[in-house]
C-alpha cells in the first residue's frame, strides 16, 4: 500500500523521531510512502488565527502538491498537520468559490481526489493479523496512558475517524504491542502546546495535570500521536517538577515508536534515544 | 371469634432491607387473635394476594392484617382481595411499616424493628374489632353544573354534554370565552386564539344539552354528590334577550364612553355594550354604574332607537334554581396587581409600561389599535420594546413564590409579534429562567431568539421615565454586570392568580382551596381533576397556573370523571363515615357548626320509653352522601354518640391499648 | 452602564461581521456554559469563554476583541465538538482574533500575537517554520533573552532542533501566497 507522505515542519525538527519511526514502522508494515516534493508549512495555529485565507491556501499548495503527484491519500503523521490539511480539503470540498479563490492565490488546484489522513488512522485501520505478525518483542503488559491530544480528533467533522471524547484507536494498537492500556480521563484534553512558546506558565499547568491524571492512572508511560504534544509532555517534563516540586518521570513516546519497539525495531531507528525522559519497558 | 391472618410484605429493599420480615412475621403469630402469619416479597403482585386468598380459605379467616405500605397506597387493593376471597371488603386493617417506619428509621434497623412490631400489633388490635360494613345507595341526578365559561368550562361543558348529559353552563361575564378570548395568537403554533375559541363558544350556546347562563353567578350549592341545588342570580341586563337582535344600534349611538374592561383598559366600549364583536351571546347588556340614564334618569337613546323595543330599563335580576349531580369549578385567573406593588417599576403610572395581557388587546387585530403596535402614551409605534418576566411571581416579597407557568411561552410569542410587525424593532426580554416544558415550547423560543430577541439573564430592578424613554435597568448576570435599555414600551409578564371571586366559590362549593387561593386537588398526582368534596371537580387554570393545552386536557379529565359519576343511575357511598347512635345523642347539636362538609343537621325522632307516652325529641342526622368521614363531629360529641364507622371508639381505645400499654 | 439598547444600534454591524468570518449564528448560543465548562484553558483568562460569545452577541466590540481570552484559545475545539447548539466557539475565536489583530488590539494578546507574527515571517521566508529561530526571535523581541534555553539546549543534544532553515525551493511561490492573500484581503 502507498501514500503520499506529508512530514511537516515539526517531524524535521522536534519530533524527529516521530518521522523516523513512522518511517520504520511502516516500511516494516510494507506501507510506501512517498514524501510531497518540496511541501510547505501548514501555517499551524498562526495562520488560522491571523487570516482564514492563508490559512487554506498555505494548506491547498500542499494538497495540490500530493494530488499531482499522484501516490494516493495524504497520510500525516503530526495530528496538528493532519487537522490543518483535513479541514482546508473539506473547505475547498464545500466552497467551490473558495476553492477558485484559493487556486488564484496558490496557481494550482486541487481537485480533492487526494484524501488526507493521520497515520493514526491508516495504522489502525490495518488487518490486526498482520499487525500482530511483526510483533517479535512484545511489551509485556506495559501500562500505557493514550494521549490523542485535541486535534487528531476534533472536530469530528473534519478528523471522524475516531470517537471525540472516546478515542480507542491508539488503545487498539498498543494492546496489539502486548502493552496495556490504562483507562484515563484525560485522553483528550489540551495540553496548551500552542502557548509553550508565548505563555509558558499556562501550558506548565496544563502539562502538569496530564502527567498526575496519567500518573493516578497508574500509566508508566504516555503515547501520543503530536510532536507538539510530546515535545510539550517530554522536553518539559523537567520544568514541570521544578515549578511544581513534583517527580514525574514518565516517558512519552510516539506510538509509532512503541509499536516499532514491539516490532523489534531498533532505539536508534526509532529515535528512542532522543527521548529525554528515557524509555526503558521491563527495567 | 376473630380469627385474623397477618401478612408481612417486604416490598423488595424498601421493608426487607431494613427489618427481618420472616422475624416480624413470626413475632406476629403470637398477638391475639392471629391464627396465622407469613411474610411474601411484594404483598400487592399477583403471587402476594393469591397467599391471602390461599391463606383465608385455609385457615378459615375472617380478619386480615396487611403489613406493609401506607393505606393510601393499596387499601383499595387489598380490600378487592378480601372480595375476592369471598370477606367483607372492610375486614383488612393495614399497618404501615413503610412510609411510617424503615423509609424513615434504616439507619436504626433494632428500632425499626421494634417500631414495626408495635405497629402491627396495633393493626392487629384493631382488625379483631372491626366489623363488616356496606355503603348505602342514592339517587343521582344526571345533570352538570359548570362554573365559568373560559376555555376550560366551555370544553368541560361540550365535553360532558356530548357524552349525553344536560350541563348548566354559568358565567358571570356578559360573554362566554374568558381571558382565552382576549388573546390575540396562541403558543407554539401562533394559531389564533379566536378560531379555536369561538367556534367553541357558538357549540356551547347552541348545543341541545347546555343551558346557558351569562352575566349570571352561582349563589349558592346545597346537596350532595349526585344531589346538588345550585341557585343561580341572573343580573339584570336591562335588555330583553328575547326581542334583541344583536343589530347593534344602541351601543353605535350609545353617548357615554367607559375604558373597556376586555381590553384591559387599552381601549374604550359604551355603557350599553358587548365586551367584544364575536361575543356570546351577541347581545348587550347596560352597565348601570355609567349609563346616564341611571345616572341622571335623563338619555334614553338606547331604548328609543332599539328596533325591538329590547331594552328595559325596569328589568330586575332573578334567581333560577338548578338541580345537578355534579359540579365542574373552571373559574380561571386573574393577574397580579403589579400596579400596586412595583413602585421599583412606576406603580403603574407610566402610560407605556403594561402587562401582558395589554399586550395582546394591542396585537389583536380586533383589538383597539387594530393589530398595529402602538404605545399607549403617545400612538407611536415602539421601536425598542423590553419584556420584563415574574413580575409577582416568584417574588415571595412583592408577589407570589410559584412561577405562573404560561409567561415564559407567551413572552416568547409576543417578542417574536413586535419583530413581524415593526420592521428593524429591537426587543430585549428579562428573564431568570426560560421554561419551556411542552411540546414543540423550547423551539418556539429558540425561534424567538433566532429572529432576534435578546434574552438578558436577571431581573429588572427599576424603570423610571428620562425624557421621552423608559430607562429599564437590569443586570445581566452572566455577564455579571449591571445594563440598562433605553426602552418606548414595556410589557410585564404579571404573576397568575386565581380568579378575583374564587374565594367565595370555593366556599360556596365547601371545597379547600391552597396557600394561595387556587382550588386544592384531591391528590397532586393520582386526583388532579376531583376535590375532597365527592362530585366537585376541577378545570384549568382555578386549579394552577395552567396553559390552553394543558386547561384543555384537564378539562376533558374533568368531564370524563363527570361522565363517569352520571352514567350511573344510582351511586354507592363509602359505608366508612359519620353514624348516629340516636339513643345516645342528647340533641346538643354542637357537631353541626364542626362539619366541614355540612352533613350534619338537626332531625326529630319519636321514641317510646318503657310505657310512657311516645314524645319527639331532637337528635343530629347525618346526610351520608356529604359526609367525607372525617370525623371531626366524633370528636366534638360529648356523648359519644357519633362515631365514624371503620373508626369507631372501641377500635381506636383498642389500638392505643395495643400501642401503649 | 453598559447600556443594551446603545450597544445594540452601534454593534450591529460587528456581529454581522463576527458571523460572516465565523460562519457561526450568534443567536444560537443559549449561555449554557458548557463550553467554559470545558475549556482547559478558561483558568488563565480573563473572560469566561461564554461571556466572549455574550459580548458579541450584545455587540460589544471592544471589549469582545480586547481581551485575554481570545488569544488564551488553543483552538483546542473541545467548546466546539460538545456545544448542544453546534455553535463552533473554536472558529468564533479565530474570527475574534482576526479582527483584534486587523484593528489593532492585540494589547492583552501581545505575547501570543508576536509569536504568530514571527512563526509566519519564519513561513512567509522559508516555506516552512523553523523552530529554533522562532524561538529566539521571540525570545528577543518579548525581552527574555534566555528563557527556554535549557530545553533548548537540551533538544539540540538528541538533534532536535536544527541550527539552519530548510529553505524549500517554492519559498518564493510560498512568499507569494502571502502577498496574494493580503492583496485580496486588503481590497475587501
Amino acid at each position: 500500500m502507498n501514500y503520499t507522505y506529508y512530514a511537516g515542519c515539526s517531524l524535521h525538527a522536534t519530533g524527529r523521531e516521530f518521522d523516523l519511526s513512522a518511517r520504520a514502522v511502516c516500511g516494516r508494515l510494507g506501507i510506501g510512502l512517498a514524501e510531497i516534493p518540496d511541501w510547505n508549512c501548514c501555517g499551524a495555529s498562526p495562520a488560522h488565527s491571523t487570516s482564514h485565507l492563508l490559512a487554506v491556501a498555505l494548506s491547498a499548495r500542499n494538497l495540490a502538491l500530493a494530488e499531482a503527484q499522484g501516490a494516493g491519500d495524504i497520510v500525516v503523521p503530526c495530528a496538528a498537520c493532519y487537522q490543518r490539511l483535513a479541514v482546508a480539503r473539506k473547505e475547498l470540498g464545500e466552497d467551490p468559490g473558495l476553492r477558485e479563490q484559493v487556486a488564484r492565490i496558490t496557481g494550482r488546484d486541487y481537485a480533492g481526489r487526494a484524501g488526507v489522513r493521520s497515520l493514526l488512522e491508516v495504522l489502525g485501520g490495518l488487518d490486526t493479523e498482520h499487525l500482530k505478525a511483526q510483533v517479535t518483542r512484545p511489551l509485556g503488559g506495559l501500562k500505557a496512558a493514550c494521549y490523542y491530544g485535541c486535534l487528531l480528533v476534533r472536530p469530528p467533522a473534519v478528523t471522524g475517524f475516531d470517537d471525540p471524547e472516546d478515542p480507542r484507536s491508539m488503545d487498539d494498537l498498543v494492546r496489539l504491542a502486548g502493552a496495556e492500556p490504562v483507562p484515563w480521563g484525560y485522553k483528550t484534553e489540551c495540553c496548551g502546546a500552542a502557548h509553550g512558546v508565548a505563555n509558558e506558565p499556562v501550558t506548565l499547568k496544563l502539562v502538569r495535570d496530564i502527567l498526575e491524571v496519567a500518573r493516578r492512572a497508574g500509566a508508566d508511560c504516555l503515547v501520543c500521536a503530536c510532536p507538539l504534544c510530546q515535545n510539550n509532555l517530554d522536553a518539559r517534563q523537567e520544568h514541570v517538577n521544578r515549578v511544581f516540586g513534583t517527580d514525574f518521570g514518565l516517558p512519552v513516546l510516539y506510538f509509532t515508536q512503541l509499536l516499532g519497539w514491539a516490532f523489534g525495531l531498533s532505539d536508534r531507528d526509532l529515535g528512542l534515544d532522543k527521548l529525554f525522559v528515557k524509555f526503558r519497558p521491563g527495567v | 371469634m376473630p380469627r385474623t391472618g397477618v401478612f408481612v410484605c417486604w416490598c423488595g429493599s424498601n421493608i426487607g432491607g431494613v427489618v427481618d420480615c420472616p422475624g416480624l412475621a413470626a413475632e406476629a403469630a403470637r398477638l391475639p387473635g392471629v391464627v396465622i402469619s407469613v411474610d411474601e416479597k411484594y404483598m400487592c403482585s399477583a403471587p402476594g394476594q393469591n397467599k391471602i386468598i390461599e391463606a383465608v380459605r385455609e385457615h378459615r379467616l375472617n380478619r386480615v392484617v396487611v403489613a406493609s405500605c401506607s393505606p393510601r397506597l393499596h387499601e383499595e387493593t387489598f380490600r378487592k382481595v378480601l372480595a375476592r376471597a369471598g370477606l367483607n371488603p372492610y375486614l383488612v386493617e393495614m399497618a404501615n411499616i413503610r412510609e411510617h417506619c424503615t423509609w424513615v428509621h434504616g439507619p436504626e434497623p433494632e428500632r425499626a424493628r421494634v417500631k414495626a412490631l408495635s405497629l402491627i400489633r396495633r393493626a392487629a388490635a384493631k382488625a379483631n374489632r372491626l366489623q363488616p360494613l356496606s355503603g348505602s345507595r342514592i339517587p343521582v341526578t344526571r345533570r352538570c353544573l359548570v362554573i365559568g365559561g373560559g376555555i376550560a368550562g366551555l370544553q368541560a361543558a361540550l365535553d360532558v354534554a356530548d357524552a349525553g348529559h344536560e350541563v348548566v353552563l354559568v358565567e358571570r361575564e356578559p360573554t362566554l370565552g374568558g381571558n382565552m378570548a382576549k388573546l390575540d395568537k396562541t403558543f407554539p403554533t401562533l394559531d389564533c386564539s379566536a378560531c379555536i375559541n369561538t367556534p367553541k363558544m357558538v357549540s356551547a350556546a347552541s348545543h341541545p344539552n347546555i343551558r346557558l347562563y351569562t352575566w349570571a353567578e352561582v349563589e349558592s350549592l346545597t346537596g350532595y354528590i349526585g344531589n346538588f341545588e345550585a341557585a343561580i342570580r341572573q343580573k339584570a341586563r336591562y335588555v330583553d334577550h328575547e326581542k334583541c337582535t344583536g343589530c347593534g344600534i344602541c351601543w353605535e349611538k350609545c353617548p357615554t364612553r367607559v375604558p373597556s374592561e376586555f381590553d384591559a383598559g387599552m381601549g374604550d366600549r359604551k355603557a350599553i355594550y358587548i365586551p367584544f364583536p364575536q361575543a356570546v351571546p351577541n347581545k348587550p347588556v347596560i352597565d348601570r354604574e355609567h349609563c346616564r340614564y341611571f345616572k341622571t334618569g335623563k338619555c334614553r337613546i338606547c331604548q328609543k332607537l332599539c328596533p325591538t323595543g329590547a331594552v328595559d330599563y325596569e328589568q330586575e335580576e332573578e334567581t333560577a334554581v338548578e338541580k345537578v349531580g355534579a359540579v365542574v369549578a373552571a373559574t380561571g385567573f386573574s393577574l397580579f396587581d403589579w400596579a400596586g406593588a412595583y413602585g421599583e417599576y412606576g406603580y403603574g403610572k407610566y402610560p407605556d409600561v403594561i402587562t401582558g395581557l395589554q399586550f395582546e388587546r394591542l396585537v389583536n387585530a380586533a383589538g383597539p389599535t387594530g393589530g398595529k403596535v402602538r404605545r399607549p402614551s403617545d400612538g407611536a409605534v415602539p421601536q425598542t420594546v423590553v419584556f420584563v418576566k415574574c413580575v409577582g411571581s416568584r417574588d415571595e416579597a412583592k408577589g407570589r413564590a410559584y412561577c405562573s407557568r404560561i409567561c415564559c411561552m407567551y413572552t416568547a410569542k409576543h417578542a417574536l409579534q413586535v419583530l413581524e410587525k415593526v420592521p428593524g424593532a429591537r426587543v430585549f426580554v428579562f428573564y431568570m429562567d426560560v421554561r419551556t416544558a411542552g411540546k414543540g415550547y423550547e423551539e418556539f423560543y429558540q425561534r424567538a431568539v433566532r429572529e432576534g430577541a435578546v434574552y438578558v439573564r436577571g431581573r429588572v430592578s427599576k424603570i423610571y421615565r428620562d425624557g421621552g424613554r423608559l430607562v429599564v435597568k437590569g443586570a445581566d448576570t452572566l455577564l455579571g454586570r449591571p445594563v440598562e435599555v433605553d426602552a418606548d414600551l414595556v410589557v410585564l409578564a404579571t404573576a397568575v392568580e386565581p380568579a378575583a371571586g374564587a374565594a367565595a366559590v370555593v366556599r360556596l362549593l365547601g371545597v379547600n382551596a391552597d396557600q394561595d387561593g387556587f382550588f386544592q386537588e384531591a391528590h397532586p398526582k393520582l386526583r388532579p381533576v376531583e376535590t375532597h368534596t365527592g362530585g366537585v371537580f376541577l378545570a384549568g387554570a382555578c386549579q394552577a397556573p395552567r396553559d390552553i393545552p394543558d386547561t384543555v386536557a384537564q378539562a376533558g379529565g374533568a368531564a370524563a370523571k363527570v361522565a363517569g359519576l352520571l352514567s350511573r343511575p344510582e351511586l354507592v357511598t363509602s359505608p366508612m363515615v359519620s353514624s348516629v347512635n340516636e339513643a345516645l345523642c342528647s340533641g346538643c347539636l354542637l357537631c353541626v357548626p364542626v362539619c366541614p362538609y355540612r352533613a350534619l343537621e338537626a332531625g326529630v325522632i319519636t321514641e317510646r320509653i318503657n310505657h310512657h307516652p311516645a314524645r319527639e325529641r331532637v337528635v343530629v342526622k347525618v346526610n351520608t352522601g356529604l359526609c367525607q368521614g372525617c370525623g371531626a363531629c366524633n370528636a366534638a360529641c360529648r356523648s359519644g354518640a357519633v362515631e365514624v364507622r371503620g373508626f369507631t371508639n372501641e377500635q381506636i381505645l383498642a389500638e392505643l391499648e395495643a400501642l401503649c400499654l | 452602564m453598559l447600556n443594551l439598547s446603545r450597544a445594540a444600534a452601534d454593534g450591529a454591524h460587528f456581529v454581522e461581521e463576527v458571523e460572516k468570518r465565523s460562519g457561526q449564528r450568534l443567536t444560537h448560543c443559549y449561555q449554557c456554559g458548557k463550553c467554559t465548562a470545558g475549556c482547559p484553558l478558561a483558568f488563565s483568562m480573563d473572560l469566561m469563554p461564554h461571556q466572549v460569545i455574550r459580548l458579541v452577541q450584545l455587540g460589544l466590540r471592544e471589549e469582545a476583541l480586547d481581551n485575554k481570552a481570545v488569544w488564551l484559545c488553543s483552538t483546542c475545539a473541545t467548546c466546539s465538538t460538545r456545544c448542544p447548539k453546534n455553535v463552533d466557539l473554536a472558529a468564533l475565536m479565530d474570527a475574534l482574533r482576526i479582527m483584534a489583530r486587523r484593528e489593532g488590539r492585540t494589547r492583552k494578546g501581545a505575547s501570543t500575537a508576536l509569536f504568530n507574527r514571527i512563526f509566519l515571517d519564519s513561513v512567509r521566508r522559508h516555506g516552512r517554520a523553523h523552530e529554533l529561530g522562532i524561538g529566539l526571535q521571540h525570545n528577543l523581541r518579548s525581552g527574555k533573552p534566555f528563557k527556554d534555553s535549557d530545553l533548548a539546549r537540551g533538544l539540540l543534544v538528541r538533534g532536535r532542533l536544527k541550527f539552519r532553515p530548510s529553505r524549500i525551493k517554492g519559498a518564493a511561490e510560498v512568499a507569494r501566497i502571502f502577498a496574494e492573500v493580503k492583496r485580496m484581503e486588503d481590497g475587501q
